[in-house]
């Protein structure tokens, strides 16, 4: 049935027939209709944010928590520009965000008009798609395909940009209905052919090892489950890059820890030493890696992506399978159960001898003190606080966001929100906000560093307005703890510009937003202030004060393989181990 | 040891090569910055670009681009315009199989006497036609592979070259069948 209504009205019946429930925004000039026609609507619930940035964020919790799309409504000019940041990282991790933007009217587009951008074309390397629309005949099929796109194939944002006339021009709206894209068509099923091979590389392998991503988690709770299933069936062993952590749980014995720039050195030195990796729904990125011409010298590699133009990138591998996670993985199970009783246990076995040596290493292990808070063991006491209870985490960036990814140990997909590719400070009290909205009775808390999160802090003022009771556990070590980690071990020890003069007084700060605001700077106290932090029903900023000195390791320096780690204790000192060549890269 | 990148270009030394790409997009707006831009912002090579609506009903375009690159890139180049949403199809015509590449181009040459009677001479055995004249000038419209057009525009500098306009290169496959 088509139904006559305005363009702006369009937009919200979209989102309706869409099932969106909550459009994160900050309304303007260009996009007034739209508020309007929300105005007079009880089906979709706006969350007002205090930044554009802050509204793409959200979404991104919200989408990455729940699976679903997450919906994002701006204004033109300065709406469209804040909202940046935000699309180019949902694009780097592959998370679906539909954003509404508000355009000057057609007639004005291309005359440097008040609040004008161009916004299609400021977006196109930093979304999945875009669409300018000029025609209210096309509005509710570009509406659709958006929400198509946007969750599909390699999901990501899309940005629908909307000018001022075309949301008060009237038009006939139809609901979306299944269509086939005229050449947009993602491959869901993997090439049985080389399934078939991949199965039989795994039943000769003598060293093999899962090497798993975010694609995983994208591809849904099957995908999960049957990596699961798969993994125990086999016996062998699963790293996973940030990405990809909860996928599997950590706390099985088949699971090494994360792998990459800050990974464990049983993890690392599995991918090295391996003769066959399994790559599901990761991508070969520099911080998996490191050193390309040294990176897993002696293996086989089987590649699972959606995407083939992650596949053969910055790793040649042997057998690519174009397809979704959860579609090939169920075929390999299938396969692998008819396949699995001719296998060979005995080189498997001395395989996990040889990683339980590396485990013995303990990589993460750090030296604790009475007197001040390490962060390792302020997020190992925020996980053993934690850990039975419908927890969400969400971080910032820097080393506190991998102390939470050494530290906090995941179980479940979706219970993890962080920015990989980007590495967006400034995401996690945002996205935080979003996970909050999505799951109303979890515990939500963003592991926090204080340079990070002072980036999008006016977004505790839209946790206030919705009464969410976020925790934002910020790690304090009163630097930008990751900057300066790089300065002492590649600049002489010279902290340009990395030390975070002039903080604000965070318990206040807290009570300004109208949220509880806990300090704490003695181990000893650190139990019962984070058990104070969960019990309040409120928004809570919990400034925990940590050591500054600490650094993060294991790391493999740049420029370095994966058995050329540095770990925490390690005999070799930091200057020798990183060369000239390693200083100049990232 | 001599550490080496992070990044891919760096580590592994592969043959540089050329090779044609035949594009076929969705004519929407902004379909050729989309390709142009991924072609910048992932620092791929153009050499030579055309592109022109060639399906009106189905609003397809054709775009044929010459790049260059080590086998690994070409492949990725190929694999990152396939996911653009308009984009339908890619043939890397250089792997695809026997195909033609041509090139128009418009050569304007002025001159009078011996020089203009020299460039006609070579104009006729190039086979390229004259498609405006005056009485000291010519424009010449020459059509072949780039090198022939190369070597055309060689032979008139010393006559009396004013400028050159090209298409760039178009390319198809032999044989019956279509992309």
């Amino acid at each position: 049935m088509n139904q006559e209504m305005t363009g702006a009205e369009m937009v919200i019946s979209a989102l309706v027939d869409q099932g969106a429930e909550h459009l994160f925004g900050y309304p303007g000039g260009a996009v007034l209709p739209i508020y309007d026609a929300l105005f007079e609507q009880d089906k979709i619930k706006h969350i007002l944010v205090r930044h554009e940035q802050g509204a793409v964020h959200a979404a991104e919790g919200y989408a990455r928590s729940s699976g679903k799309v997450g919906c994002v409504l701006v204004t033109s000019g300065p709406g469209a520009t804040n909202a940046v940041t935000g699309l180019t990282d949902a694009l780097m991790d592959s998370i679906p965000i539909v954003c509404i933007t508000g355009q000057v009217p057609t007639h004005l587009i291309g005359n440097d008009a008040f609040q004008e951008c161009d916004t299609v074309g400021i977006t196109r390397p930093c979304t999945k798609h875009n669409y300018l629309v000029k025609s209210i005949a096309d509005l509710p099929r570009v509406l659709h395909e958006a929400f198509h796109i946007a969750k599909s194939g390699r999901p990501g944002p899309v940005v629908v940009d909307i000018p001022k006339d075309i949301q008060f021009a009237r038009g006939l709206y139809s609901k979306p209905r299944e269509f086939q894209h005229k050449g947009y068509r993602p491959k869901l099923k993997g090439d049985l052919a080389q399934i078939k091979s991949a199965v039989e590389l795994m039943r000769h392998a003598r060293r093999p090892l899962f090497y798993t991503g975010g694609g995983v988690i994208n591809s849904g709770r099957e995908a999960s489950h049957l990596l699961r299933e798969l993994v125990k069936a086999t016996g062998f062993p699963i790293t996973s890059t940030l990405m990809g952590l909860g996928a599997y749980p950590a706390s099985d014995p088949q699971w090494l820890g994360m792998l990459g720039m800050h990974g464990t050195y049983e993890a690392n030195l599995a991918m090295h030493d391996c003769d066959l990796m399994i790559c599901v729904g990761a991508r070969f990125d520099d911080r998996i890696t490191g050193r390309l011409d040294a990176f897993s010298p002696d293996s086989k590699k089987i590649h699972i992506d959606i995407d083939p133009s992650s596949i053969n990138k910055n790793v040649k591998v042997d057998i690519p399978i174009l397809g979704d996670c959860a579609h090939v993985l169920e075929d390999i199970v299938r396969l692998w159960a008819a396949s699995a009783k001719h296998v060979d246990k005995k080189p498997l076995e001395a395989w996990w001898q040889q990683i339980a040596k590396w485990r013995a290493r303990k990589s993460l292990a750090y030296r604790n003190s009475n007197e001040l808070i390490k962060p390792q063991y302020a997020i190992e006491r925020l996980y053993e606080l934690t850990k039975g209870r419908d927890t969400y985490i969400t971080t910032e960036v820097g080393q506190h966001q991998m102390w939470a990814a050494q530290f906090y140990r995941f179980e479940e997909p979706n219970r993890w929100m962080t920015s990989g590719g980007l590495g967006t400070m400034g995401y996690g009290l945002p996205a935080s906000v979003g996970v909050q909205l999505a799951h109303p009775g979890a515990l939500v808390i963003d592991i926090a560093g204080e340079a990070s999160v002072l980036m999008t802090m006016q977004e505790m003022s839209t946790a206030a307005q919705y009464r969410l009771p976020i925790k934002i556990f910020i790690l304090n070590n009163k630097y930008m703890g990751m900057v300066r980690q790089w300065q002492e071990l590649l600049h002489g020890g010279r902290y340009a510009e990395s030390y975070m003069d002039a903080l604000p007084d965070f318990v206040k700060l807290a009570e300004a937003y109208h949220a509880v605001g806990i300090r704490c700077e003695r181990p000893g106290e650190l139990d019962a202030a984070i058990r104070e932090m969960i019990s309040v029903d409120k928004a809570v900023i919990f400034d925990c004060v940590v050591d500054p000195a600490e650094n993060c390791f294991p790391m493999i320096p740049s420029g370095r393989a994966h058995n050329e780690m540095l770990l925490g204790d390690s005999a070799v000192s930091a200057e020798e181990a990183i060369t000239e060549e390693g200083k100049v890269m990232v | 040891m001599t550490a080496t990148s992070h990044y891919p270009a760096a580590t592994i030394a592969q043959q540089i090569e050329t090779h044609t790409l035949s594009v076929l997009v969705d004519n929407e707006p902004g379909v050729l910055a989309r390709v142009i831009g991924l072609f910048s912002g992932r620092g791929y090579n153009i050499d030579s670009l055309t592109v022109s609506e060639t399906e009106h009903e189905k609003h397809l375009s054709r775009i044929t681009i010459v790049t260059r690159g080590t086998p690994m890139v070409i492949e990725q180049i190929k694999n990152q315009l396939e996911r653009l949403v308009p984009v339908h199809r890619v043939i890397d015509m250089t792997v695809a199989g026997p195909h033609l590449e041509r090139e128009l181009a418009m050569v304007k040459v002025r001159g009078k006497g011996e020089h203009r009677m020299e460039a006609l001479r070579l104009a006729d055995a190039f086979r390229a036609r004259v498609i405006d004249a005056s009485t000291e000038s010519f424009v010449f419209e020459i059509t072949g592979a780039s090198e022939k057009i190369e070597s055309f525009v060689a032979l008139m500098l010393p006559l009396g070259l004013v400028e050159v306009s090209r298409t760039g290169i178009v390319a198809i496959a032999r044989g019956p069948e279509g992309m």
